[in-house]
């Protein structure tokens, strides 16, 4: 035997931090694009009303949102109508969420694929983002779709302005952001699964602790208005609405922060999916 | 490259027993407390070998413990053992599902593995989009798919429900999908574990030849777990052999078909040679005459011994005791004696009554002996199982047989053996003339 010998794949007991095998990952990229469809097509089947239910969902929450806290609590929004107000931030919401509890939940979800066949097991996590996307995206077709109604039928000042160019820039930051936090928990949850109990009520806190219901400037001079620009989801969510609506206010330093925020999240993330995928059918 | 398809070296894979949960944040920090001043991780040098009939002493367990071996590409590799042995946890390491504690496995070729039923199977799914989500799963790629799929959908012979979910298959229907795909994968590396017990023994039959053909035509190595020594047997010519997580033996299929059959045997109750005693676990029946002695000799030479040729003169002797019968009397006692092969299969049993030997009015104590003029075994390992009956009841019958092993020899006294390794028996024969 000569001493170079060639292997194609060599399996021990521990890997570097931070290596994806991003060759790996692409030659995957077709089971992606099926997990995908799979999520989107499996969701609603046996169902009547379809994909319908991608627009009824925030549609539903946005008017319980208007009446209880524009209508009820008394909330205002500025000039913009509160109706799209909540619409956007509802949106947003829910697409960061769901981003985040659908990849927290790759490995327990999946441990009876992960345990009997191998993949590159950040596939898994990425089209749940990916699949999750393409529904926001549907959703964001209803907001246009309401946006377009307030521009044209009623004589709201509602001035979009060149900042919208920002907000492909904020969708993907949110889908990273998401899968960052979705990626950390889900590698802890295969340990400890308390954590998945916290979840389901913290996200819902922590809708409270970011501009959804109300805007920003009604709590800038408050004395913990300052301390829920710490919250990475607030510059986002007004940068969105800035960029529509030309009201509310945005600081280029909170988005830097959110920014980078978001990528030690994202970073760390990966790391710690990276030292579970390997033992994680042991402890699950 | 080198013509290595698949080298393990000295893997271990240690797990941890109990509820995972309690305890795991200390023993978690404990290792990192170690690790940040470079020492070993102190839970990695505890652990035993994986018994799981005893009740542990340590919390952590070797599933797998230092297994050494290399697989030529083009072999076919069976992995033998009992339940627990580490079979799956092997498979899982091998085909990267989980990591190994210890030691490294290296790989050349492409690995498809088939663990279980409709691995990666939607049930929400049909079976046409299954098979693409399910061989992209497996590493292939759409054209690839694509190009197979009618073969797939042909071998596994579900036509008519390619297009209804999965969901709504019989598990018969979902081995087949599974196993189809599986098969026209085209790994170099196929890894298969015991999922074809499912199927009806039609398509066994058929999966066992699509792996035949899969590596013997195209060469491709086939790493292979089956209980069934039969399908084993046809398709490896080598075996591994794991017991309670150690690898006994590497080595060619017969030889260790033949160990492991013998350790499952003897496994749970049976020593080599000689049973003297109480009665116990070993044996049941009513007890009111015991077998105190059970042993073999060689008829010519008197010896007692549980080694013998093919064509030696045997005696059997079996003494029996009875303390306290009813009316110090035994009104009819008889002997019978069940021979089985190092498969457990029945072969043949001897009886005093069958020979035309009737005790009547017997003693208290006493032996009784059975004469083999020509032991008619070709060659391996028998085991005879006493079963004393004492007035129409069984007084003591043995659980398992006691070993005697054969060794090849001139039978009918021609020089010529004709054994060949075979269990089989000699019987007498006479031969005419040639009429015309």
């Amino acid at each position: 035997m000569n001493k170079e010998e060639h292997w194609d794949l060599e399996i021990k007991p521990k890997a570097g931090l931070l290596e994806v095998n991003f060759k790996e990952l692409f030659a995957y990229r077709n089971l992606l694009v099926l997990f995908i469809k799979r999520d989107l097509s499996t969701v609603y089947k046996q169902t009547v009303l379809g994909p319908l239910w991608y627009v009824i969902q925030p549609l539903f929450t946005t008017i319980v949102f208007s009446i209880i806290f524009n209508n009820i609590a008394g909330i205002k929004t500025g000039v913009v109508p509160a109706f799209l107000f909540y619409l956007a931030g509802t949106c947003l919401w829910t697409y960061f969420n769901d981003s985040l509890l659908s990849t927290s939940r790759a490995f327990t979800d999946n441990s009876g694929i992960f345990g009997k066949v191998y993949f590159p097991r950040l596939v898994l996590p990425l089209s749940r983002v990916l699949s999750g996307f393409i529904k926001f995206l549907v959703q964001l077709g209803l907001f246009l779709v309401v946006y377009a109604y307030f521009i044209i039928f009623t004589d709201v000042a509602l001035k979009p302005n060149w900042q919208l160019v920002f907000i492909p820039l904020v969708l993907l930051l949110l889908l990273l952001l998401g899968l960052g936090f979705g990626l950390i928990i889900s590698s802890l949850t295969t340990k400890y699964r308390d954590l998945q109990h916290l979840l389901g009520f913290g996200m819902q806190l922590a809708m409270y602790a970011s501009p959804v219901v109300y805007p920003m400037f009604k709590v800038s001079d408050k004395w913990y208005g300052k301390y829920l620009w710490l919250n990475p989801m607030s510059s986002f969510l007004e940068l969105f609405r800035y960029g529509f609506f030309g009201d509310y206010t945005v600081n280029l330093w909170y988005l830097v922060y959110s920014s980078v925020f978001t990528v030690i999240i994202l970073g760390g993330g990966i790391i710690m999916f990276n030292k579970h995928e390997k033992s994680f059918m042991d402890t699950v | 490259m080198s013509s290595i398809a698949i080298k393990v070296e000295n893997v271990s894979k240690q797990y941890r027993l109990g509820e995972v949960g309690t305890g795991t944040m200390t023993h978690d920090l404990n290792r990192w407390w170690h690790k940040i001043r470079g020492k070993e991780d102190p839970y990695l040098q505890i652990g035993e070998t994986n018994d799981r009939t005893k009740k542990a002493e340590s919390e952590y367990v070797w599933a797998l413990k230092n297994i050494d071996f290399e697989i030529q590409k083009g072999e076919m590799i069976g992995i033998v053992g009992r339940n627990g042995a580490g079979k799956s946890t092997l498979l899982k390491i091998l085909s990267r599902i989980t990591q190994p504690t210890t030691g490294t496995m290296k790989v050349n070729g492409r690995i498809a593995s088939l663990l279980e039923v409709g691995t990666g199977f939607h049930p929400e799914l049909t079976g046409r989009e299954n098979i693409f989500l399910n061989g992209s799963i497996l590493g292939m790629k759409k054209h690839e798919i694509a190009s197979k799929f009618d073969e797939i959908v042909e071998f596994a012979g579900v036509e008519r429900y390619i297009d209804t979910p999965v969901k709504r298959y019989s598990s018969g229907m979902y081995v087949r999908l599974a196993f189809g795909v599986a098969a026209h994968l085209q790994p170099e590396i196929l890894i298969i574990d015991e999922v074809l017990a499912v199927g009806d023994s039609e398509f066994q039959r058929k999966s066992i030849a699509k792996m035949e053909q899969v590596c013997k035509d195209e060469g491709k190595t086939l790493i292979f777990v089956s209980h069934n020594s039969a399908a084993i047997q046809r398709l490896c010519q080598k075996c591994v052999y794991l017991k309670e997580g150690q690898m006994v033996l590497f080595d060619e299929t017969d030889k260790i078909i033949q160990h492991y059959n013998k350790d499952s045997y003897e496994a749970d109750l049976i020593k080599n040679g000689k049973f003297v005693g109480e009665s116990n676990n070993k044996s049941f029946g009513n007890f009111k005459v015991k077998i105190s002695e059970f042993a073999f000799y060689n008829a010519t030479t008197g010896e007692e011994t549980y080694i013998f040729k093919s064509g030696e003169s045997v005696e059997i002797k079996l003494r029996y005791t009875s303390n306290s019968y009813e009316n110090d009397k035994i009104g009819m006692i008889g002997l019978g004696l069940q021979i089985f092969n190092a498969n457990g299969q029945f072969v043949t049993v001897l009886n005093n009554a069958m020979a035309y030997k009737v005790f009547r009015n017997a003693p208290l104590n006493g032996v009784l002996t059975c004469i083999l003029p020509k032991l008619p075994f070709m060659f391996g390992d028998f085991y005879v199982r006493p079963n004393l009956i004492v007035d129409g009841e069984v007084a003591e019958q043995y659980m398992e047989g006691i070993k005697i092993t054969v060794e090849e020899y001139d039978f009918y006294g021609t020089g010529i053996s004709n054994a060949h390794g075979r269990q089989g028996v000699y019987i007498e024969q006479s031969w005419l003339d040639i009429e015309v």
